[in-house]
């Protein structure tokens, strides 16, 4: 009970002091809070990405690849193939018995973005009749959907509200053929938003892409569904197609780019983060040094070395959860929901917000907090033993 | 209980330094009785504070005894150190020490935090010693507000709160002038006669040794004692 007393005393002196040294102190916290700040920004950029893309996939639909094809850009499926998937188990039926398949072209066109004026790869996508249906929280937000057989656009809320010329009534030109878009569509900011579609038959002959498919979406109609259409696929010997629920597709796909902005962020932060310990350091140690007499006074008078060691402790790690708590505040009022473009791993732009978290701010103030443990903790050893006679005898 | 309180025996004290030893005290004899105020003085760096410290156990003898109420001190390690000096000795220092960081009261509660006391006894015997040094209307005053008489008043009431019997004062007045000086050592006299404290006082000034029962002359690590007479 005495040792608490005589360790809350020592601390609340130590915070206290802390206004003392205002200028080392607030470079500490700056440091700290940039750390924060610019480790919280990678990865909220990170989360936001991925969250975008696996919000996209849904796990009652499965999507064929050719064998090895690692994204739709280098798969490529015959018509026969797709007649044969149309016939295969686990595959659901809509009222009139038709599989609710959607076979698909991805084809790149270009746009011009308004943030810079420059050019962006566009993903036009080419679907079947069953392909809005097999979309999650798909709505028409303006105009209506294209009419089959014509060429006819609608634009995903992404593309419209990051590139010129997409809005509703627009028309457009997309490699050599003329365009009208007739709708604008939302999916809950999920990667499709930063997608055009249009119908597949139309995309196939006005792109010179007769008959050509790359990827085929079915609706599974169970919780095993998934299993049986799979063993299909990959084990008739006519197909021999590798099948992902669309949720695991769209996970892998999300995880290289997603890991990429990770890769960049921490080595980034850390590298700040050893410039801020050793701010963390200097600031601790001249405390120290400044409190030299006050500690060998209270040694005298029959305090141990663990109250200085504490107090000094707690004193660091004060400024780094100041800078840290700021640093996380601030990553949160500038970053999140801070719409951003970026490369998907189709090569084509992908609209996503950067997204925080209570999950990552812990992440970042963990990283703060251990700038404050490891700066306070060596200077915490020195306040520790400052020797009685030396101390007192220090002006 | 014997009358006397402190016993230094054949104290020797050295300090090494690289290759060469610094002997400060090579045979030193002293017996201060309870109750005593003592004053020593003598030329700068003859030992005067490296004896204050070792009586105050902040410092050990080389070799020798020294006993406390005839308790070996110069035995403790320095945990009982700590303890005992919590339990015994009060510290005045020349330039105060107080915290910055806390009021008159804080730093007089200081020592009493190492007690096992509730925070109303606290708060009951920091008032009580703030009254003895007349500071009680200036508890939640903090050091920079007040002059240095008071900040050395307020530093006496830290010494005398936990009620030790032995009172050790480096140079109390060394940074005061003579008004402020004369009445910080009267009131050391009086927690002398009235509280019956043991006072051990290092002073360069005869005038302040002269509030002391006697003046012990340090020089070259030697005492010449003897009764000192009003000049
Ligand atoms: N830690 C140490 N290491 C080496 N020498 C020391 C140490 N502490 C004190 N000394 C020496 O011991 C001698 C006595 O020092 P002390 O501080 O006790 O003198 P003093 O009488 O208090 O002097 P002053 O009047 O200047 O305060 C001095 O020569 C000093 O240099
Ligand atoms: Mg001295």
């Amino acid at each position: 009970m005495s040792l608490a007393s005589q360790v809350s005393a020592v601390v609340r002196m130590n915070v206290k002091s802390i206004g003392q040294r205002f200028w080392p102190s607030l470079s500490t916290v700056v440091a700290v809070m940039l750390v924060v700040l610019v480790l919280l920004s990678f990865l909220a950029m990170a989360n936001g990405f991925q969250q975008t893309i696996r919000g996209a996939g849904r796990d009652d639909v499965a999507i064929v690849l050719r064998a090895g094809a690692t994204t739709e850009l280098n798969s490529g499926l015959s018509r026969d193939q797709v007649r044969l998937l149309g016939e295969g188990p686990g595959v659901a039926h809509d009222a009139n018995g038709d599989a609710l398949l959607s076979p698909e072209l991805f084809v790149i066109a270009d746009g011009k973005k308004k943030a810079t004026g420059l050019k962006a790869n566009l993903p036009l996508r080419g679907i079947g009749a069953a392909g809005a249906g097999l979309r999650d929280n798909l709505k028409i937000a303006e105009g209506r959907m294209f009419a089959s057989g014509s060429n006819e656009l609608v634009v995903g809320r992404g593309v419209q509200r990051e590139f010129e010329n997409f809005d509703l009534g627009s028309k457009v030109t997309l490699g050599k053929s003329q365009w009208v878009v007739v709708g604008i569509f939302e999916t809950g900011g999920s990667v499709f938003e930063s997608e055009l579609w249009a119908d597949l038959p139309v995309v196939q002959s006005l792109f010179n892409r007769t008959a050509a498919v790359q990827t085929v979406r079915a609706k599974l109609d169970g919780p095993d569904g998934l299993q049986k259409f799979k063993d299909y696929a990959t084990n008739d010997p006519r197909l021999k197609l590798d099948v992902l629920s669309e949720t695991q597709y769209f996970s892998d796909q999300a995880s290289q780019t997603s890991g990429l902005i990770q890769y960049l962020g921490w080595p980034l932060a850390i590298a700040m983060a050893f410039g801020a310990l050793a701010g963390a350091l200097n600031t601790m140690y001249s405390a120290v040094l400044s409190r030299t007499r006050e500690i060998a006074t209270l040694r005298a008078i029959g305090y141990g070395g663990f109250p200085a060691f504490v107090g000094t402790l707690v004193e660091s790690l004060v400024l780094a959860a100041v800078g840290g708590c700021i640093g996380a505040l601030a990553a949160w009022i500038f970053f999140d929901g801070l719409s951003a473009t970026t490369l998907g791993a189709s090569f084509t732009q992908v609209v996503f917000k950067f997204e925080m978290s209570p999950k990552l701010v812990e992440q970042g103030l963990v990283l703060g907090m251990a700038i404050g443990l490891i700066g306070g903790l060596l200077p915490a050893f020195r306040a520790a033993r400052v020797p009685i006679i030396a101390g007192l005898a220090e002006r | 209980m014997s009358d006397t309180l402190i016993r230094l025996a054949h104290v020797e004290k050295s300090f090494v330094k690289g290759k060469e030893k610094i002997s400060i005290f090579e045979h030193l004899d002293m017996t201060i009785p309870r109750g005593d105020f003592v004053a020593i003085m003598g030329p700068s760096g003859s030992g005067k504070t490296t004896l204050l410290n070792m009586l105050g156990g902040i410092d050990t003898p080389t070799a020798g005894e020294i006993s406390f109420d005839g308790q070996r001190i110069d035995q403790y390690n320095e945990r009982q150190l700590s303890k005992w000096r919590s339990d015994h000795v009060g510290f005045i220092f020349q330039f105060y020490n107080l915290m910055p960081m806390l009021n008159a009261a804080q730093n007089v509660e200081l020592p009493l935090l190492l007690k096992p006391l509730s925070a109303s006894q606290r708060k009951q015997n920091v008032a009580a010693a703030l009254e003895v040094v007349s500071l009680a209307d200036r508890a939640k005053h903090y050091p920079r507000e007040m002059s240095g008489g008071q900040q050395q008043r307020v530093a006496i009431a830290r010494a005398i709160v936990s009620d030790p019997q032995l009172l050790l004062c480096d140079e109390p007045t060394g940074d005061l002038d003579r008004t402020v000086a004369d009445e910080i050592l009267a009131m050391l006299q009086l927690l002398n006669k009235e509280l019956g404290k043991t006072i051990v006082m290092v002073t360069h000034d005869p005038a302040a040794a002269r509030y002391a029962k006697r003046t012990l002359h340090l020089d070259k690590g030697k005492f010449v004692e003897r009764e000192e007479l009003a000049a």
